[in-house]
């Protein structure tokens, strides 16, 4: 077996560059910064496969696009940032009611309004809560590293495909930016089984189908939002992803995310160079939540600071799934700086000298 | 015996719940004989828009996806660049395509997207009970214009077939009505025209359709065909106003 491959790119074009390889054929966007090297390179990149990039009129028409696309059982992506993921929030209620499955990256960057183009967390809410109306989930996922960019989006495509669902990935403009190596892999499977009983494809041979969010007749609604919810449960049930680094002994444990997760990493091999006990979670996936682990760890630990690049958005989910007598610190930027290994070294031993 | 007129096969039997004298049956109908003319049933996807058409999926024997408000003309690029082979329609209201959808159906008719576009204008919201659209006529009441649309606080009517037909991209611009069976008859014929463009790959074809809504004007049926003649066709004249024999290629 030959040596894998090492390629030095930037995380957007790593997105990108795994996409076509799981077999993302179609891709509709419409440019913003921090996320421009993801439609760049697929307009560069998918004609040769066949496929199609088209630049939408706006972030609107792209989620639109997508969902015609979608509805053929095509693999189909597109990304965007804070303020272009706020128009498609209709769209991704769509998504959802119609049960569709799509891929859209979120390279986020700092709000409200038009905000900066720099990194922040400040989408948490809109990512895992909804954003759009209605009663629904999508899967979010939150990288990292470069590498795991490239792996989560081979990953986002498939598990779209599974529960016929939007998978969101959720990253910033650090993450969009860095430039570092990374393994290329192509999947075994690229695309969805051509016999799903929903694809709109012509009603040859076939009755004709239907694609469609509308339900008006007497409890139909409620059987579909039904329907919805245990699919979201199923979800919650098998797919959570989740990193534990040194929490079997931690007397603190840091919960952190995407970016910041990474900066906490490099803070806590220099506390625990001085001797102090601390351990990190990192949720990979932000929808499901890893509830039951945080639940389980609660149970030994009980001291968390909680670590974001906003004022407090993922701390409720922590503070809602720790059992009661867990004490959880906060310790948030607002968008506009990021926090330097330094800072969450002094956060993080100040916290530590005062729970242990 | 000869059978000399049936239901299309595009069409299913179920029976339409349009009020009495809409003109959306007609539509429908013209829409299914063009697909049937040209054998495109098994091929055909259509978009429905949201309206009193949304529930163009119970009438169409075709594979139908419900677009957004709005929507429906960047879900059927989306669907045709996939299906490049297939025919894809859209079927939208006024409300629809010429306010909320608006940006939507102008860059798709820009781009030339191989796709048809059906275009009810009844000058008037018709599924959210009579509200003003884009398209009522000055003058004319409606729920949210109750002493009459005034350009000074509206704007005018706007006229979606005259601007579409000035961008490059459409293969076939046209606007027709369905209140005569004289209109009926050219209606059938430019709409045949819209899907035959598509099956040839000319690229983007808007037929606008001037139509009833007999129970949000407060007319009869009868009054309500008469209002087409005299209101809305001298404001919204019929006629093709641009026709492609070929679209250039790349």
């Amino acid at each position: 077996m030959s040596t894998p491959k090492k390629v030095f790119t930037k995380g957007n074009e790593a997105i990108a560059m795994a996409a076509i390889n799981a077999g993302c054929r179609y891709y509709f966007g419409y440019p913003i910064t921090p996320q421009n090297e993801i439609p760049e390179y697929m307009a560069m990149h998918l004609p040769a496969t066949g496929g199609e990039f088209l630049q939408a009129e706006s972030e609107i028409a792209s989620i639109n696009m997508l969902i015609g696309a979608a509805a053929t059982g095509a693999r189909v992506m597109t990304s965007s940032s804070g303020p272009g993921i706020s128009l498609m929030q209709e769209g991704f209620s769509y998504f959802a009611g119609n049960e569709l499955p799509a891929v859209v990256v979120n390279m986020s960057r700092q709000g409200p309004g038009l905000g900066g183009i720099n990194a922040t967390q400040g989408d948490y809410f809109q990512s895992v809560k909804g954003g759009g109306h209605g009663d629904y989930k999508l899967i979010v996922l939150a990288p990292h590293t470069g590498q795991e960019l490239y792996d989560l989006t081979i990953k986002a495509f498939e598990i779209a495909e599974k529960y016929r669902i939007l998978t969101l990935i959720l990253g910033d403009a650090i993450l969009g930016q860095i430039k570092e190596p990374i393994v290329p892999w192509i999947p075994e499977k690229t695309a969805g089984d051509p016999d799903r009983d929903w694809l709109i494809t012509g009603a040859k041979g076939r009755d004709p189908r239907l694609i469609k969010s509308l339900f008006l007749a007497d409890g139909e609604m409620e059987k579909h939002n039904w329907h919805l919810q245990a699919k979201y449960d199923q979800i919650e049930r098998d797919d959570v992803m989740v990193e534990m680094v040194d929490t079997d002994d931690a007397e603190l444990v840091v919960v952190a995310f995407g970016s910041v997760a990474r900066i906490v990493k490099s803070a806590i091999a220099q506390v625990r160079e001085a001797g102090m006990k601390v351990g990190l979670v990192r949720p990979i996936t932000l929808f499901p939540f890893p509830r039951k682990a945080l639940y389980e760890l609660g149970g030994k630990t009980k001291n968390f600071l909680v670590a974001e690049m906003n004022t407090g958005q993922m701390v409720e989910d922590v503070q809602l799934n720790l059992p009661g007598d867990c004490q959880v610190d906060f310790y948030g930027r607002p968008g506009g700086s990021v926090p330097t290994p330094e800072d969450l070294y002094s956060i993080i031993s100040e916290t530590y000298e005062r729970v242990s | 015996m000869k059978q000399v007129f049936k239901r299309p096969e595009s069409m299913t039997s179920k029976p339409f719940h349009f009020c009495p004298g809409c003109h959306h049956g007609i539509v429908h109908r013209l829409v299914a004989e063009a697909l049937d003319h040209f054998s495109l049933r098994e091929k055909t996807i259509g978009v429905a828009s949201v309206g009193c058409s949304v529930f163009l999926y119970d009438y169409f024997a075709v594979d139908v996806i419900e677009a957004p408000h709005g929507r429906a003309a960047a879900v059927a690029t989306g669907t045709k660049r996939v299906l490049s082979d297939h025919i894809v329609f859209t079927y939208q209201g006024d409300g629809d395509l010429a306010a909320i959808g608006t940006a939507e159906v102008i860059h798709a008719a820009n781009r030339g997207d191989n796709i048809t576009i059906i275009f009810v204008n009844n000058s008037i919201y018709g599924m959210t009970g009579g509200q003003m659209a884009p398209t009522t006529l000055l003058g004319q009441r409606s729920t949210t214009s109750p002493y009459g649309r005034d350009y000074r606080r509206d704007g005018y009517p706007i006229k979606m077939t005259e601007m579409l037909a000035a961008l490059e991209g459409p293969s076939l611009v046209s606007r027709v009505a369905v209140n005569t069976p004289a209109n009926v008859k050219k209606a059938r014929k430019v709409i045949r025209q819209a899907f035959q463009m598509q099956v040839e790959g000319k690229g983007f074809s808007f037929v606008e359709v001037l139509s009833t809504c007999p129970t949000n004007w407060g007319v009869t049926p009868q009054a309500a065909n008469d209002r087409i003649a005299e209101e809305m066709i001298p404001y919204f004249p019929l006629g093709t106003l641009k026709q492609k024999d070929v679209i250039d290629v790349l």
